[in-house]
């Protein structure tokens, strides 16, 4: 019991990652019906970003004296850079194909995801970049289950992000646009609704939340590589599948149930850990052949193609 | 729109471009534990500014007009040579083209012939692949899943029952086709983009499963010596004598993949033109109207992914050959995308324009070899760019019958 209850813990860790992930997927689908494939790389550019600024401050001695400042600031300016590069990500790749066949959108992404990705090689080396963890050391023992600090702080920093999602898309006038926008574009546009702010706006907030993820999986394994944000990037969108493509809510659901489905099985199935990421695919295929529409999700399958 | 304003935006569109990419790179600074160097990233942008001041520099001439009388120059001999050529009937070419792919080996060296092996294996993949996504139009992100199959298949055959390469080509090309049907048969119900990504997490499955089979696929390590394919001859020597000749050498292999190409090239095309492959163009156009035409979707779609999967096996199972090992990491996600970006950049339903597009994607980087590292950096913005200037690629489909827009 103790033995899960711990795996339960580190699952739930993991599916905050994802759902942090996930979450830029859906609301991205949820607006243009697009499946974002450079998603991923922004999770791996900010982790970059993260590492950069995080070794800077330490090259400058900052991290030594105040290394929660020092993070704090790492995460703000790379969930900043991710949102940038993502709105032109946008604006180069996706939004001169507004009126193309869906074929050449999800084609164009594709090259973009692998433009990135060779971007970050070139520039970064095909090594792994080690991520400065000395200040995550640490754990706190509650009853059986031991916290780690790290775990505190994703699994703190997760929920801040999507209670602070969530007040923004529920509860702000942007938040309105971005839902009128996602259910009819013509009607929102003719209420006054920018559509082309409105979708780079939400490619912005996506690829920031990204960026957080990217940084806290860097920070939680020690380390960050060119490729990092494909598989996570699949994992996510199989969370976006299953909790119900367009829907939040589903998103959030969906990364913390693929997290521990992975840590649980990897924990409780024998060579479970071998074949861990076959996991989320199985589940997403299950998903998209018994129930298309995801958990919570209307159905999209058919009415929105 | 005056001349002066296209070159403007030409240029500007270049500039923009280029701040695009530097701010791209500008975080992606080189990090010493003492401190940031700036020299890769220099370098990096350096070669990204050249290239573009090159490329935009060609296309910007070209539009000068001091151009325009060697451009129509240029146009009167392409039409003259055009009519010349249409006069000759197409056997004619196509014998000569043989012909010439014959004689290949024979007149380069060995480094010729291996690049051009590559590419010969690249254009059954991108035929293969073709079939899926050009004339049906599922987009599939898995496709070297079946490459891998045929190619296990043969290496697994091969070295533990010592089955012959003739025998494994069929009997790869099956068990890739049910490896096609298997994965199609769920996923088909889906549309478009799902389709995408399910087929993308299959190919990650049997991969991962290649990789972690250690007493089947000897995991990451491969399998290694790998026989090459052998046939039977005559051979005179003091009398007459039936013998196994193993084919070791290059140019013979040459000989193997070029016939396996032949044939996938026929084997398209005759697919492609004829009532099954209308219906797939159907599918493709309209999925709700072909199957109110009377097409059977589901089936033609499944046939679709297991006639696309037998290339894709037929290939594997050559690569195998070739290679005499196989290991996974040949079938990574990479491996598809490529194959894909010489299907979408050579134009999706052309058969010409998928060899064009192996040409271009296997040996320009061969030419280019100093500039190896940005292959797929290059391919990935070939594909985006060439998505929003040229979406029906470089040498278009030509399509059967005559349409309503043909009259525009």
């Amino acid at each position: 019991m103790d033995y899960f209850l711990q795996q339960f813990l580190n699952g739930l860790t993991l599916g905050g990652v994802y759902a942090l992930v996930a979450l830029g997927y859906t609301m991205v689908y949820g607006i243009i019906q697009l499946i974002n494939f450079a998603h991923g790389e922004f999770f791996a550019a900010g982790g970059y970003m993260g590492v950069i600024l995080l070794s800077f401050l330490a090259s400058q001695g900052y991290m030594q004296t105040h290394p929660w400042l020092c993070l704090g600031v790492a995460l703000f300016l790379s969930m900043g850079y991710c949102a940038l590069l993502a709105m032109a990500v946008e604006k180069v790749a996706y939004k001169p194909l507004r009126n193309s066949t869906r074929l050449s959108v999800l084609l164009s992404a594709l090259g973009m995801s692998i433009f990135l990705q060779n971007g970050l090689m070139l520039t970064q080396g095909v090594y792994d970049k080690a991520y400065p963890t000395e200040f995550t050391q640490g754990s706190i023992t509650l009853g059986p289950v031991t916290i780690s600090l790290m775990q505190g702080l994703i699994l703190g920093l997760t929920v801040t992000l999507l209670l602070t999602l969530n007040f923004v898309v529920f509860k702000t006038k942007l938040g309105k646009a971005m839902r009128a926008t996602s259910m009819d574009k013509t009607m929102s546009a003719l209420t006054g609704i920018d559509a082309n702010r409105i979708i780079s706006i939400t490619f912005a907030i996506g690829a920031a939340l990204a960026a957080a993820a990217g940084i806290l999986v860097g920070l939680y394994y020690g380390s960050v590589r060119y490729d990092m944000g494909f598989v996570p990037g699949i994992k996510a969108f199989s969370a976006a599948v299953l909790g119900g493509i367009g829907n939040l809510y589903g998103a959030m659901l969906g990364g913390f149930l693929i997290g521990m489905v992975e840590i649980l099985a990897a924990a409780y199935i024998p060579h479970g850990g071998q074949y861990k990421d076959v996991f989320a695919f199985i589940i997403l295929i299950a998903v998209l052949y018994f129930r298309p529409t995801g958990i919570m999700g209307e159905n999209v399958n058919d009415a929105r193609v | 729109m005056t001349l002066g304003s296209r070159h403007a935006r030409l240029w500007l569109g270049l500039a923009v471009g280029l701040v695009w990419f530097a701010l791209l790179l500008f975080p992606l600074l080189g990090i010493t534990p003492d401190g940031l160097t700036l020299q890769a990233t220099w370098e990096v942008l350096k070669s990204v500014v050249l290239a573009g001041v090159a490329i935009v520099g060609l296309v910007s001439l070209s539009h000068l007009p001091a151009a325009g009388g060697i451009r129509r120059a240029v146009g009167a001999a392409q039409a003259g040579t055009t009519a010349a050529a249409a006069r000759v009937p197409g056997v004619v070419w196509a014998v000569l083209m043989l012909a010439a792919l014959v004689a290949y080996p024979q007149l380069v060296g060995r480094y010729g012939v291996d690049v051009a092996v590559n590419v010969l294996v690249y254009v059954c993949l991108g035929l293969g692949l073709n079939v899926v996504v050009g004339l049906c139009g599922l987009l599939d992100l898995g496709y070297i899943a079946f490459y891998g199959v045929g190619a296990y298949t043969y290496a697994i055959l091969a070295t533990q029952f010592g089955v012959s390469f003739w025998v494994c080509l069929p009997i790869a090309a099956v068990l890739a086709a049910v490896a096609g049907a298997c994965i199609g048969y769920p996923t088909l119900r889906m549309r478009g983009d799902y389709l995408a990504i399910v087929t993308l997490g299959f190919g990650e499955i049997i991969r991962i499963v290649i990789n972690n089979w250690m007493s089947l696929t000897n995991g990451p390590n491969g399998i290694i010596s790998i026989p090459p394919p052998g046939f039977y001859a005559l051979v005179f020597d003091g009398g007459v004598s039936l013998e196994h000749i193993l084919l070791r050498k290059l140019d013979q292999m040459y000989y193997v993949v070029l016939v396996l190409a032949v044939i996938t090239v026929i084997a398209v095309r005759r697919l492609n033109f004829s009532r099954i492959g209308r219906a797939w163009e159907a599918i493709r156009e309209d999925e709700t109207a072909a199957e109110l035409m009377g097409v059977n979707t589901f089936r033609f779609k499944l046939l679709a992914y297991a006639m696309g999967a037998v290339f894709g096996g037929l290939a594997g199972a050559f690569f195998a050959a070739r290679m005499k090992s196989v290991a996974p990491n040949s079938f990574s996600f990479i491996e598809s995308a490529l194959v894909l970006a010489m299907v979408v950049l050579g134009g999706l339903g052309s058969i010409p324009g998928i060899v064009l597009g192996a040409l271009a994607l296997i040996a320009l980087p061969e030419v280019f070899r100093e500039f190896e590292q940005y292959r797929m950096l290059v391919f990935g913005g070939a594909m985006a760019v060439m998505m929003l200037v040229r979406p029906q690629g470089l040498i278009p489909a030509t399509r059967m019958g005559k349409r309503g827009e043909d009259d525009a």
